[in-house]
């Protein structure tokens, strides 16, 4: 077994974003000086701190049902009774990861109005394929070897799923989690466009009045809240898998 | 006691047949070899005796009940069942995973944890230090050591064995076989036991049963197959030219040797085969070997002559 200390990394990102929700308020002075010709330097309309939340609120929501969606997809499609909808599901993913998420809002918004809904829609869509990927991955990458001899140890079906399987599928699967809940991250932002409200809300403030100073704060902040989910994925897949990788 | 019985047995793969009406009778204790190439058939037959195969005609008894009396993981957790490629769950340590079938059967903590270190021990992999590894910390003959101790935690009725020595080289497989035979000695277990390495079948079969195409060419003991093939098939499978040394194979030093007489040179053990006895005699360039016991104490004298059974 590995410590289940935190990586400095994740120490490291994590006090940094901290730090920046703590010192943005009070950094009216040197965005003033950075950007001399901006009116008002600091995006002020809401605080980082409720955007900060509103935000990784939308992510969570939306990994949340697309890891459960695209788990019970992965799961069906790799049992026996579901193969055949294997290419229909390969499909309907391809389609829905070919569509950028600003289409899907774009559709979306008119159709049920403005608002977190068509947020959620967008960014669901966009994080089920990785998801679902990962979970057939995981599955496939389970030895044969150790289904046959589940079965012919006397194991049941739901045993093998929850005590074999899934657990050997887990950092194949979690890695794609780790990819859908990144990119909905840096996906959420955009979702302001349609009036959700998110970190994306500086950003297309500023980029539609010529305020460089409110992008900055967006941007930065979005990313290093993907960086800080990053890191989490990367310990917990870690902790995940004390059988692989530890030599004695 | 006829501890398993199949009837007139069949399995159809997509219109091909891989197992055609084969009988097969196995005593308690008996431990049995099913042998043959590729697509012979021994695999599927074995498989059908746990039910990872259904047959499509035949009945298949165990301790006198059919199969198909209980479900199949009831009857699974009954049988032993070891592969070649060992299948341990590798995010299991080397316990949980001989614990997997007691554990099923909801045995006691403290009985489970007693039995899994006596299996250690049977199998010579120290508790101390193996209970708690992982599998990619084990040498390729250490997990199979361990799948075979899996295969018979809940103490089995039968230990079905797919060619569990197949992936292993040539010393640890010896060293495995060795202890498979001393584990049936000891422990009196029923075993099936799939192999297409004649060699093998030879040194661990009471009752080898030849498949081919499905069939049963032949069953009997090693010296059946060598003394008396019944087919040309027989007779290329047990490999013509090798006849003769496959007998010496089957019987050892201590069956022929002579009471002492001195004879110098560098001894043999009791319990070495008369091929190891021949070899030695060809290597050494010498007519006569002095023999040893267990205890390394001069026991007799083995005379080249000796190989050749007396005239019956």
């Amino acid at each position: 077994m590995k410590p289940a200390r935190l990586p400095a990394a994740l120490w490291l990102s994590s006090g940094l974003l901290l730090a920046l929700l703590y010192l943005l308020p009070h950094s009216a002075g040197l965005f003033a000086w950075l950007f001399p010709e901006v009116e008002r330097p600091l995006y002020t309309q809401d605080s980082f701190a409720n955007l900060v939340l509103a935000h990784l609120l939308l992510v969570l929501a939306s990994s949340l049902i697309a890891v459960l969606g695209g788990v019970a997809a992965g799961l069906l499609a790799s049992r026996p009774a579901g193969r055949e909808f294997r290419p229909l599901l390969d499909s309907v993913l391809a389609i829905s990861q070919a569509l950028p998420p600003v289409a899907v809002l774009a559709i979306a918004a008119p159709l049920i109005g403005f608002g977190e809904w068509p947020a959620l829609i967008a960014l669901v869509l966009y994080g089920l394929l990785p998801v679902t990927q990962g979970t057939l991955a995981g599955l496939a990458s389970v030895p044969d070897s150790v289904l046959e001899v589940a079965r012919g140890l006397g194991m049941g079906r739901w045993r093998i799923l929850w005590q074999v399987e899934l657990p050997l599928a887990a950092p194949v699967l979690l890695a794609g989690v780790r990819t859908s809940v990144v990119i909905n991250i840096g996906t959420a932002a955009i979702a302001s466009t349609v009036g959700a409200r998110t970190l994306g809300l500086p950003i297309i403030v500023g980029l539609s009045g010529f305020n460089t100073a409110y992008v900055l704060q967006g941007a930065l902040l979005v990313a290093l809240l993907a960086i800080v989910a990053d890191q989490c994925f990367d310990w917990l897949a870690h902790r995940l898998s004390p059988h692989v990788g530890v030599e004695h | 006691m006829t501890m398993l019985e199949l009837k007139a047995v069949n399995k159809f793969f997509n219109g091909w047949q891989a197992v055609a009406d084969v009988d097969l009778q196995v005593a308690a204790g008996e431990l049995a070899v099913l042998i043959g190439t590729s697509g012979s058939g021994k695999s599927t037959t074995l498989k059908m005796i746990n039910r990872l195969i259904e047959p499509d005609s035949g009945s298949i008894r165990l301790a006198g009940e059919d199969i198909r009396s209980q479900p199949p993981e009831v009857l699974r957790r009954r049988i032993g069942y070891a592969i070649q490629s060992v299948g341990l769950f590798p995010h299991w340590t080397v316990e949980q995973n001989i614990a997997a079938v007691p554990s099923l059967l909801k045995w006691p903590k403290a009985r489970i944890r007693e039995r899994v270190v006596e299996l250690l021990e049977l199998l010579h992999l120290p508790a101390a230090q193996y209970l708690s590894r992982y599998p990619h910390q084990l040498s390729g003959g250490q997990q199979q050591r361990v799948g075979v101790a899996r295969a018979l935690a809940a103490d089995p009725e039968v230990l079905l064995m797919d060619e569990p020595f197949g992936a292993l080289d040539p010393v640890t497989r010896g060293t495995l076989q060795q202890e498979l035979l001393r584990i049936q000695a000891l422990s009196g277990k029923t075993i099936v036991l799939v192999t297409h390495d004649i060699d093998e079948a030879l040194l661990l079969g009471q009752r080898i049963v030849l498949m081919d195409k499905g069939r049963v060419v032949q069953q009997g003991s090693a010296q059946d197959f060598l003394l008396h093939p019944a087919s040309d098939f027989v007779r290329d499978f047990v490999g013509q030219s090798d006849v003769g040394v496959r007998l010496l194979g089957l019987d050892t030093v201590a069956s022929r040797m002579r009471p002492l007489q001195p004879v110098s040179g560098e001894p043999i053990a009791a319990s070495a085969t008369l091929r190891e006895a021949l070899s030695a005699f060809v290597a050494r360039r010498v007519s006569s070997l002095p023999v040893i016991d267990a205890q390394g104490q001069p026991a007799g004298v083995l005379h080249f002559a000796d190989l050749l059974p007396v005239a019956a």
